[in-house]
C-alpha cells in the first residue's frame, strides 16, 4: 500500500462519509425547517425533536413491498436509480478542502484528483445524472413518467449551458481549471461572489435548477405529473433517487462554495500555524459548515417561491440566464485582461 | 497497474461494441455506446490527457447520446425485427469484410511502429495549459470555424426537424 | 509496465471493425447511425495514442475539433430522421429507397 494510495482512501473516505450524512440530516430538515417557516411543528415524535425521524423513514423504505410495474423494461428500470447516485458520489473528486499539507510525513494536497482538468471532470461527471432521468422516464411504461422524464432532461441539459459558462467566468482571473488555484486566487484577493455579482447568480439559478429542487421541481412536483420520473419507483429506489438528489445538491454547493465563497478558506484565519492533519480537518469542516448554509438556503427557497411553469422555466434557461452568463464572462475577461482582477 | 487498468477497460470497450452492434433494442445499443465511450474516456487518461477525456465524456456520452435517446423516444423506435429466412449474404460479406479490414490494418499500422518505444509521460504533457496555448495561436483559424460550423449545424438541425406548416402538408 | 502504444492501435482498428460490421449489418438507421459513431470514437482513440507516442499535441488537437464535428453531424443527422420518419413513418433503411434505380 502505497503511501499515495493511503492518502487518496483517506481522503476519499472522508468525503463519502460526509456525503452519507446528509441524507438523513437532510430528510429530518426538510420537515422542520419549512414546519417553522409555516408556523406549525413538524415531525416531533420520533426521538427528541424528532431527530430519528429520518431512521424511522429507512425503516419504512426497507419494509415496504418493492414493485416492479408490468410492461417495464427491467434492465433499464433497474438500473436507472443506481444511475442517479452515480454523479453525486464521483464529483466530489476534484474539490480541495485544504492546502498542500505534510501529513505523517508525506506531502500530499488535500484534494483527492489533483488535476489541471478538475472542473472540467466535475462537470463531464455531472452530466452523466441525465441518463437516470432518462431512463426512469423511459423504462417505466407510464405517459406521466414519460413526459416527465422528457422535461426533466430538457430542463436539466438547457440549464446546464449556463451553468458551465458561470463556472467558466469564475475561472478566468485564477487562469486555471484546478479548483485548488481558484481557492488559493480567492485567498489572495477577495471572495468571488463579490467580483462576480452577475456569474453567481447564474450559477444559484442554474443550480438549482440542475438538481430539480424548486421553483424548477415541475418534472417531479405532486399537483403536476403525479410525481414526474419516479412515479413507478417505490421503497429504496425511490429512497436511491431521493439521496442521489441531496448528494449532488451538496456536491453542487460544494463547487459553489469553492468558486465564489473561498472554498475552505476563511479570510483572515491562517491556517498553516496548526499541524497537518489538523489543517486538513479544519479545512474539510469549514467547507461543511459553508455548504450546510447553502442546503438550508436550498430549504428555504423551496417553501418560499412558486413553481415555474415548463415554458417560463425554458424561457429562463435559454433566453435570460445564458446571455448573462456570457455578459458576465466578457466583463470578466474584459477586467483581467486590463489587469483589474 | 496500468496494464490492468488497460486489459480491464480495454475489455469493457470492446465488448459493449459488439453489444452496439447486436442488440436489436436501440436503446439498449444506446447505452452499449454510452459504456465504450466511457471505457475510451479512461483510456484517454491512461494516454496523458485527462482534458479530453472529460471533454468526451461531457460532450458525447453528456450530450450526443443524450440526443439520441430523445430522438428514439420521440419517434417510439421500436425492436429491429430479424428478417425470416436464412442469414443474408450481406452479413457474411461484411462479417469477413470487418475481419479482413482489422487484419490488413492492424498489422499496417504494427509494422509502422517498428519497434518504436515512447518516452514516459512528462508534467508538461498532461498539463492543459500546453493544449491551451497550441489551441488559440496555432489551431485559432479551426477554432473560430468551427464555432461557425456548430451554429449553421444548430440552425440547419432546427429547420429540418420543424413541424411542417399546413401549406407543406397538403403536397404529398 | 507501460503499455505499448501498438495496443491501443490494435484496439482503436478493433473497435472500427466492429463500427463497420455494425454499418453494413442493421437496418434500423439509428443503429447505423451509433456504428458510425463508434468508428469515429475509435479514430479518436487512434490519433491520441499516436499523439501521445509522438509527443505532439496535434493529435489531441485533432480529437477536440473531431468531437466538435461529430457533435453537429449528430444534431443534422437526428434532425433528418425525425423528417424521414415523419414522411414515411419508418426509420428502417431498406424501405427508405425512393433513390434507388
Amino acid at each position: 500500500m502505497s503511501p499515495e494510495l493511503v492518502a487518496a482512501l483517506a481522503k476519499t473516505g472522508l468525503w463519502v462519509f460526509a456525503l452519507l450524512q446528509v441524507a438523513p440530516v437532510m430528510l429530518w430538515l426538510e420537515r422542520r425547517a419549512p414546519a417553522f417557516m409555516q408556523d406549525r411543528l413538524g415531525p416531533n415524535r420520533v426521538g427528541p425533536l424528532g431527530l430519528l425521524q429520518g431512521i424511522a423513514d429507512a425503516v419504512k423504505f426497507i419494509f415496504k413491498e418493492d414493485v416492479i410495474p408490468a410492461g417495464a423494461d427491467k434492465a433499464l428500470y433497474l438500473l436507472a436509480p443506481a444511475l442517479a447516485l452515480v454523479p453525486a458520489l464521483t464529483t466530489f473528486l476534484v474539490l480541495p478542502f485544504g492546502p498542500t499539507v505534510e501529513i505523517a510525513g508525506h506531502r500530499t494536497a488535500l484534494v483527492v484528483v489533483d488535476s489541471d482538468a478538475g472542473i472540467l471532470l466535475f462537470l463531464a461527471l455531472a452530466s452523466l445524472g441525465v441518463y437516470s432521468l432518462v431512463l426512469a422516464g423511459w423504462s417505466s411504461n407510464n405517459k406521466w413518467s414519460l413526459i416527465g422524464s422528457i422535461r426533466a432532461t430538457a430542463q436539466m441539459i438547457s440549464y446546464e449551458l449556463a451553468l458551465t459558462t458561470a463556472v467558466v467566468c469564475a475561472l478566468v482571473p485564477a487562469a486555471s481549471m484546478n479548483l485548488s488555484a481558484v481557492v488559493d486566487y480567492q485567498r489572495a484577493h477577495v471572495w468571488q461572489f463579490l467580483t462576480q455579482p452577475i456569474g453567481f447568480f447564474v450559477f444559484l439559478v442554474a443550480s438549482f435548477a440542475e438538481t430539480n429542487r424548486l421553483p424548477f421541481d415541475l418534472p417531479e412536483a405532486e399537483s403536476e405529473l403525479v410525481a414526474g420520473y419516479h412515479t413507478e419507483y417505490g421503497s429504496m429506489r425511490f429512497a436511491m433517487f431521493f439521496m442521489g438528489e441531496y448528494m449532488s445538491m451538496t456536491t453542487l454547493s460544494a463547487l459553489g462554495v469553492t468558486l465564489y465563497f473561498g472554498g475552505w478558506s476563511l479570510p483572515f484565519v491562517d491556517f498553516s500555524q496548526f499541524s497537518g492533519l489538523v489543517q486538513a480537518l479544519l479545512g474539510f469542516g469549514v467547507i461543511m459548515a459553508k455548504v450546510a448554509f447553502c442546503l438550508f438556503f436550498f430549504i428555504w427557497v423551496r417553501w418560499t417561491f412558486p413553481r415555474f411553469r415548463y415554458d417560463q422555466l425554458m424561457r429562463l434557461g435559454w433566453k435570460v440566464l445564458l446571455p448573462l452568463a456570457l455578459l458576465q464572462f466578457v466583463v470578466t475577461a474584459a477586467l483581467t485582461v486590463g489587469g483589474v482582477l | 497497474m496500468e496494464a490492468a487498468v488497460f486489459a480491464v477497460f480495454a475489455a469493457t470497450a470492446l465488448g459493449s461494441a459488439i453489444a452496439v452492434v447486436a442488440h436489436r433494442n436501440p436503446v439498449y445499443s444506446t447505452m452499449s455506446l454510452v459504456l465504450t465511450l466511457l471505457s475510451t474516456a479512461v483510456l484517454f487518461v491512461l494516454l496523458g490527457s485527462p482534458f479530453l477525456a472529460a471533454l468526451q465524456v461531457l460532450l458525447y456520452t453528456g450530450a450526443i447520446l443524450v440526443l439520441f435517446l430523445f430522438v428514439i423516444m420521440l419517434l417510439n423506435v421500436g425492436r429491429e425485427r430479424r428478417l425470416p429466412g436464412p442469414v443474408p449474404a450481406q452479413t457474411w460479406v461484411a462479417g469477413i469484410g470487418a475481419v479482413v479490414l482489422f487484419g490488413a490494418t492492424a498489422r499496417l499500422l504494427l509494422e509502422a511502429q517498428g519497434g518504436r518505444t515512447t518516452a514516459p509521460l512528462s508534467e508538461e504533457f498532461v498539463a492543459t495549459r500546453s493544449l491551451a496555448e497550441l489551441l488559440f495561436s496555432t489551431y485559432l483559424l479551426p477554432f473560430e470555424v468551427i464555432a461557425l460550423l456548430l451554429l449553421v449545424a444548430v440552425v440547419a438541425a432546427t429547420w429540418v426537424a420543424r413541424r411542417p406548416s399546413a401549406d407543406e402538408e397538403k403536397t404529398p | 509496465m507501460s503499455v505499448p502504444v501498438s495496443w491501443y492501435l490494435i484496439l482503436a482498428v478493433a473497435l472500427f471493425s466492429v463500427g463497420v460490421f455494425g454499418a453494413l449489418t442493421r437496418r434500423s438507421g439509428i443503429a447505423i447511425f451509433l456504428s458510425i459513431e463508434l468508428m469515429l470514437n475509435a479514430g479518436n482513440l487512434a490519433l491520441v495514442a499516436y499523439s501521445r507516442q509522438l509527443g505532439d499535441h496535434a493529435g489531441q488537437m485533432v480529437v477536440f475539433f473531431a468531437l466538435a464535428v461529430a457533435a453537429a453531424e449528430a444534431a443534422v443527422g437526428l434532425a433528418l430522421f425525425i423528417a424521414i420518419f415523419r414522411a414515411r413513418r419508418t426509420i428502417d433503411v431498406n424501405r427508405i429507397n425512393l433513390m434507388r434505380w
